[in-house]
């Protein structure tokens, strides 16, 4: 595959933008950067061979804006479009509008992104592809005896949910038969006054849970895997935290877990990068699909640390024909890595973002430091407060904390207040040394922490 | 003298609560302390700008989902 001479586009900004640039350069290939007139300083854009304005600020107006950027890629002559990951790299219409447009989409067809974005299209594909979700009744539960021949079946404790909810609301647990028999009823009224609808139906809780991830590469008909991650540190549903591989996963469960992506990634023709994302419960050694995203995530360093392989690089190459290079008997994990998300926040108050403008720059030498910053830029308030990723190896877990340690003790960025105390003192809890923090963890702890000011 | 409202934070200003409501305060009208004037968006999180002083006749300097930077004016009352 010859790539030299072809053009990328990089729809996107921040980290990712100078990420894709950096790939895209190692295959040869010439990169346009759009921009919004809020990053004409930006690092991905100092790094550009061309730039092309996409318009105001507001991400609605410029990164968002479907149209506007296929026009923008279009007129530059790009021949791909690289969307990074958040803003239109998971939308059908723009991945579709780009292949009308005569370029090539850096991911896969706009149908699977549609089919697996659709959550329950994807738990279909999943069933379909014997991918454990988690269970629950097949569908409505209308009585207190049906509801009962169903926790026979998946056990306690049970959610009962309301059809009709979502976001969590007037959803109550069952730990036993009584509950059940107690609480079915008021759900019942309650989601019919709530919702005019009382449908009720069950899902298994999912104790202790763990947030566990597969990478998958695919060129529309071979697919392999690079194992898992564990991202298991959230707070409001953000990761902070990544890891690869999982603290807590036995070989025979990764081969289980592994081995079923793949095959759904497979059974839908799978082209690109793309993660399939389980919450795993350990006294069960169970998983649960969740969900599926169809792009390069931000926590794919760790997987590259410890596979050798490129990610970036590769699903380029897919994109623009090659087939997969990559051998599923030839992966084999190496050592242990981990990253931490160094945000514009400042956590000793309550994450409040911190955006400004840049002082001296100090990275330890044997770390990998993805990042957007440089020395003077201004970091503007228009978007994320992801600054860069500090991502360290080692030989094991214990020997990549150590360096996450001594990696944030020398670690310094001037001028802003970052999320850096939060990790040097998870780094130095007994729960996340352990490997023990389930997706929990975070948020309570933060609720007594005591975190040095930034 | 116009008493003036500046902007607390950098970032996307909204006028409105939503983008289907009313503003939050009308062109013309009054302004009452603890009153809420606007929101501020830095890096997706958003920020209330409640009013410190009271007024009348609210004149905006900023209009809805423009950038600020901090300290910028916001509106003018009498």
């Amino acid at each position: 595959m010859e790539l030299a001479g072809k053009s990328l586009f990089i729809a996107n900004r921040g980290e990712i933008a100078v990420r894709v640039n950096r790939a895209a350069k190692a295959l040869g290939l010439k990169v346009i950067q759009g921009h919004s007139q809020a990053d004409t300083e930006m690092l991905a854009v100092k790094l550009a061979d061309e730039t092309v304005d996409l318009g105001p600020p507001a991400a609605t107006k410029s990164y968002l804006d479907v149209e506007k950027v296929v026009a923008a890629a279009r007129d530059a002559g790009a021949d791909a479009v690289h969307p990074g990951y958040g803003f239109l790299s998971e939308n059908a219409r723009f991945a579709n509008a780009v292949e009308a447009a005569g370029m090539i989409f850096v991911g896969p067809s706009g149908d699977t992104i549609a089919r697996m974005g659709d959550k329950v299209a994807a738990r279909e594909a999943a069933i379909a592809a014997g991918v454990p979700v988690a269970p629950g009744s097949k569908g409505i539960v209308a009585s207190i005896d049906e509801a009962r021949s169903v926790t026979r079946e998946i056990g306690y404790p049970v959610m009962i949910k309301a059809s009709a909810g979502g976001g969590g609301r007037g959803i109550r647990i069952a730990e036993n038969d009584a509950d059940l028999a107690r609480l079915i009823p008021q759900a019942q009224t309650e989601a019919a006054a709530a919702f005019g609808d009382g449908s009720l139906y069950l899902e298994r809780m999912v104790t202790d849970a763990r947030h566990v991830e597969v990478q998958i590469m695919g060129d529309g008909t071979r697919a392999v895997h690079l194992f898992e991650r564990e991202c298991s540190l959230q707070r409001r549903r953000q990761k902070v935290w990544e890891e690869a591989p999982s603290a807590v996963l036995s070989d025979a469960a990764r081969a289980h877990v592994c081995a079923a992506s793949i095959r759904l990634a497979e059974a839908v023709g799978y082209r690109g990068a793309g993660t399939l994302e389980f919450l795993y419960e350990p006294a069960r050694d169970a998983f649960y699909f969740m969900e599926m995203n169809t792009r390069i995530q931000v926590e794919h360093p760790v997987t590259e640390m410890i596979t050798g392989v490129d990610l970036v690089q590769e699903m380029i190459r897919i994109a623009f024909g090659a087939p997969l290079s990559l051998d599923q008997s030839a992966l084999r994990i190496n050592g242990h890595s981990i990253e931490v998300r160094v945000n514009a926040e400042d956590p000793s108050n309550n994450f409040m973002p911190f955006p400004g403008v840049v002082g001296a720059i100090q990275v330890p030498d044997d770390v990998r430091f993805d990042t957007m910053l440089y020395e003077g830029y201004a970091v503007p308030p228009f978007y994320d407060s992801l600054l860069g990723k500090l991502i360290v190896h080692g030989a094991d877990r214990a020997d990549a904390l150590e360096k996450l340690r001594a990696a944030l003790g020398d670690m310094k960025l001037e001028g802003l207040k970052t999320t850096l105390p939060l990790f040097r003192a998870l780094a130095n809890e007994p729960k996340v040394i352990a490997g023990e923090a389930n997706t929990a963890f975070l948020e309570s702890w933060l609720e007594t922490a005591e975190i040095e000011a930034a | 003298m116009s008493k003036q409202i500046l902007s607390p934070l950098p970032g996307t200003f909204y006028r409105k609560p939503s983008p289907d409501e009313p503003p939050f305060v009308a062109d013309g009208g009054p302004v009452a302390v603890g009153d809420t004037i606007g929101l501020v968006e830095v890096m997706k999180t958003f920020h209330e700008v409640k009013a410190e002083i009271s007024g009348t006749n609210a004149r905006f300097a900023v209009e809805n989902e423009e950038p600020v930077m901090a300290g910028a004016l916001l509106v003018e009352l009498d």
